[in-house]
């Protein structure tokens, strides 16, 4: 979606500019928000781009790099610690041979940590996009990266 | 095997799993919207359910146990052009997930509850705001307004009254501290979550400045149960000063995790042992964390404690969210210090000094007892840094850092 028609969506008051940046972000090839983009948001609000940055860098869901097709976000948050969410890390980084916050060569997967995603029972937990894969271990681990990169997202 | 039916006493839950929420008629059949209906009839006045909530006793679900009846009230009593309703959805308590279970199975009581609210206090806008990560909730509760709006539940004149009330959702996009009211308020403005100082408290001025209420989900889902089936009848749930049920969600090492709704006055060895099974693995119970990540840490003296809102206060803890998450024998508790602190520091806005350099030190002490041990590192500066941040932090979140970190070391002085 072009940005002028995702901008269109929406009332050009301040109080849109988080909703906007979702909408932006989603659409977006690469998972981000471009400088190119959020000049434009702040143009459309007349609001300083400044304020924008401290928005985009405030939340944790927005990123201004460019990730992967499918952004792994691993809960680190006590109650998946206690389940040995840092194995279930330490099993993503070694299967997709790249560090947190970092993307595998071919742009499928960045890996990211999150504080919890609210499926706590299902411990360790790790969501793909929008997607929530719950009862971790690396065999299923495994078979999710599989999956994916058969570009199927269905365990 | 779960023993749900002899642990479960539903009031908030009761529709969860047994309605389809994508169908508002089938909420309707289970008499909803019929309390919204009387009420914005005139049949009550705003005062009238003002009073029945008051004394129903309701506090607050979202951790600190405020009564609902006098917020309202506040809110009731300020002269504004304009005041509003904020459902608290951001559900970021680390163990929690009681709200999106509410969200995703029964949406409509939500928007029922908020109504009522608004009746009550003279507002007419409400305001969901539920984090980002949630997308099924989120999904339902579009459809759900979608929905009310089409039946006339929602918008000018609704339910057949002179009432208007309309409701808006608003995403969050990944932010612990914005569940704090004040933060939240600062989001739906669109602005980064910085917690505001308080007082002004938001029932004076909360978003743009105008009287607002900002209740939990939780709270908000009691709301129409009650105005239903009276305030006498809730108060026959649970104990004198926390009447009602709580929604807990039991984690961790744990036969059977899940969640629960019970009546307050509960023990913890109900709740683990009973309704979870017991400890997994066939291993023995080491440590439980209560309320979240900013609620003490226990060892199996806290079991038989009844539960609720006061009863923790003089062992420096609190119900919080109600999140029961249980270590077994095997848990490394210095291991477990550090993986707290940390969940703190990354979620400290920065505001302010105590808090942003507070946690950040912590770590580093904590890293190093983990590294040389405690004996090299001094618990008591440790301490006495919590001491100076729960006393000079702006909102709660650095405040209460002080609960894990003195609670972990007085009941597991030994490992450390
Ligand atoms: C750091 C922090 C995070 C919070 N997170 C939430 C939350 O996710 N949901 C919530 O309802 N209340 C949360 N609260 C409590 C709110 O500030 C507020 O007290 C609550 O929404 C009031 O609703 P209630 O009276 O119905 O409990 C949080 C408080 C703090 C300090
Ligand atoms: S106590 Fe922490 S979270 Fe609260 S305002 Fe200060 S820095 Fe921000
Ligand atoms: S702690 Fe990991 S999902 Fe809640």
């Amino acid at each position: 979606m072009k940005i002028d028609t995702i901008l269109s969506k929406y009332e050009p008051k301040s109080e849109n500019l988080i909703q906007i940046l979702h909408d932006i972000q989603d659409h977006t090839e690469g998972n981000y928000l471009k400088e190119e983009d959020l000049e434009k948001v702040a143009d459309y609000l007349k609001i300083p781009k400044s304020r924008v940055n401290g928005v985009v860098e405030f939340y944790s869901m927005f990123s201004k790099k460019p990730r992967g097709k499918y952004v792994i976000r691993l809960c680190k948050s006590p109650p998946c610690f206690v389940k040995g969410a840092f194995n279930m890390l330490d099993e993503l980084k070694s299967q997709l041979e790249i560090d947190v916050n970092e993307t595998t060569k071919d742009g499928l997967f960045t890996i990211e940590t999150t504080s919890c995603l609210g499926v706590c029972d299902e411990a360790p937990v790790m969501s793909i996009n929008n997607k929530i894969y719950g009862k971790l271990d690396s065999a299923k681990i495994k078979k999710i990266i599989e999956n994916y990169r058969k570009g199927k997202s269905e365990i | 095997m779960k023993n749900e039916a002899k642990y479960e006493n539903k009031i908030v839950l009761s529709n969860v799993g047994n309605i389809d929420p994508t169908n508002i008629n089938d909420y309707i059949e289970t008499r909803g919207y019929e309390a919204a209906k009387k009420i914005v009839s005139n049949e009550y006045t705003p005062l009238n359910v003002i009073d029945i909530i008051k004394n129903s006793g309701l506090r607050g679900r979202g951790g600190a146990g405020f009564p609902t009846g006098a917020k309202w009230e506040f809110t009731a009593k300020e002269k504004a052009d304009k005041k509003f309703i904020v459902c608290n959805a951001d559900e970021g308590e680390p163990g929690t997930f009681k709200d999106r279970l509410i969200l995703e199975g029964d949406p409509h009581r939500i928007l029922e509850g908020m109504i009522i609210a608004g009746y009550a206090v003279g507002a007419q806008k409400g305001f969901i705001y539920i984090r980002g990560e949630y997308s099924t909730a989120i999904e339902r509760i579009t459809n759900a307004i979608k929905d009310a709006y089409e039946k006339h539940y929602l918008g000018n004149s609704i339910l057949g009254s002179s009432f208007n009330f309309d409701i808006e959702i608003k995403k969050g996009a990944g932010s612990y501290v914005c569940g704090e009211e004040t933060s939240l308020i600062e989001s739906i403005e669109g602005k980064r979550g910085n917690p505001r100082i308080k007082p002004p408290y938001p029932g004076q001025k909360g978003l743009w400045n105008y009287p607002t209420v900002v209740n939990n989900v939780e709270t908000i889902a009691n709301v129409a149960p009650i105005l239903l089936n009276g305030a006498d009848w809730f108060k026959s749930f649970g104990t004198e000063k926390s009447p009602g049920t709580k929604i807990f969600t039991l984690i961790g090492n744990v036969k059977n995790p899940g969640v629960v709704e019970l009546p307050f006055g509960i023990t913890l060895r109900e709740i683990i042992f009973g309704f979870g099974g017991g400890i997994s693995n066939d291993r023995k119970l080491k440590a439980i964390h209560l309320g979240g990540a900013s609620g003490a840490v226990y060892d199996g003296s806290i079991l038989d404690v009844p539960l609720d809102y006061d009863a923790l206060k003089e062992k420096e803890g609190m119900l919080g969210s109600g999140a029961v998450l249980v270590m077994d024998e095997e848990t490394d508790m210095r291991k477990y210090l550090k993986n707290v602190l940390e969940f703190f520091k990354h979620e400290s806005c920065g505001q302010c000094v105590p808090c942003r350099i507070g946690t950040a030190r912590l770590c580093e002490m904590a890293d190093d007892i983990i590294e040389k041990g405690g004996k090299e590192v001094n618990i008591e500066y440790m301490k006495h840094l919590t001491d100076v941040m729960f006393k000079s932090s702006l909102c709660p979140l650095g405040q209460s850092v002080i609960m894990p970190v003195k609670s972990i070391f007085k009941y597991f002085n030994n490992e450390f």
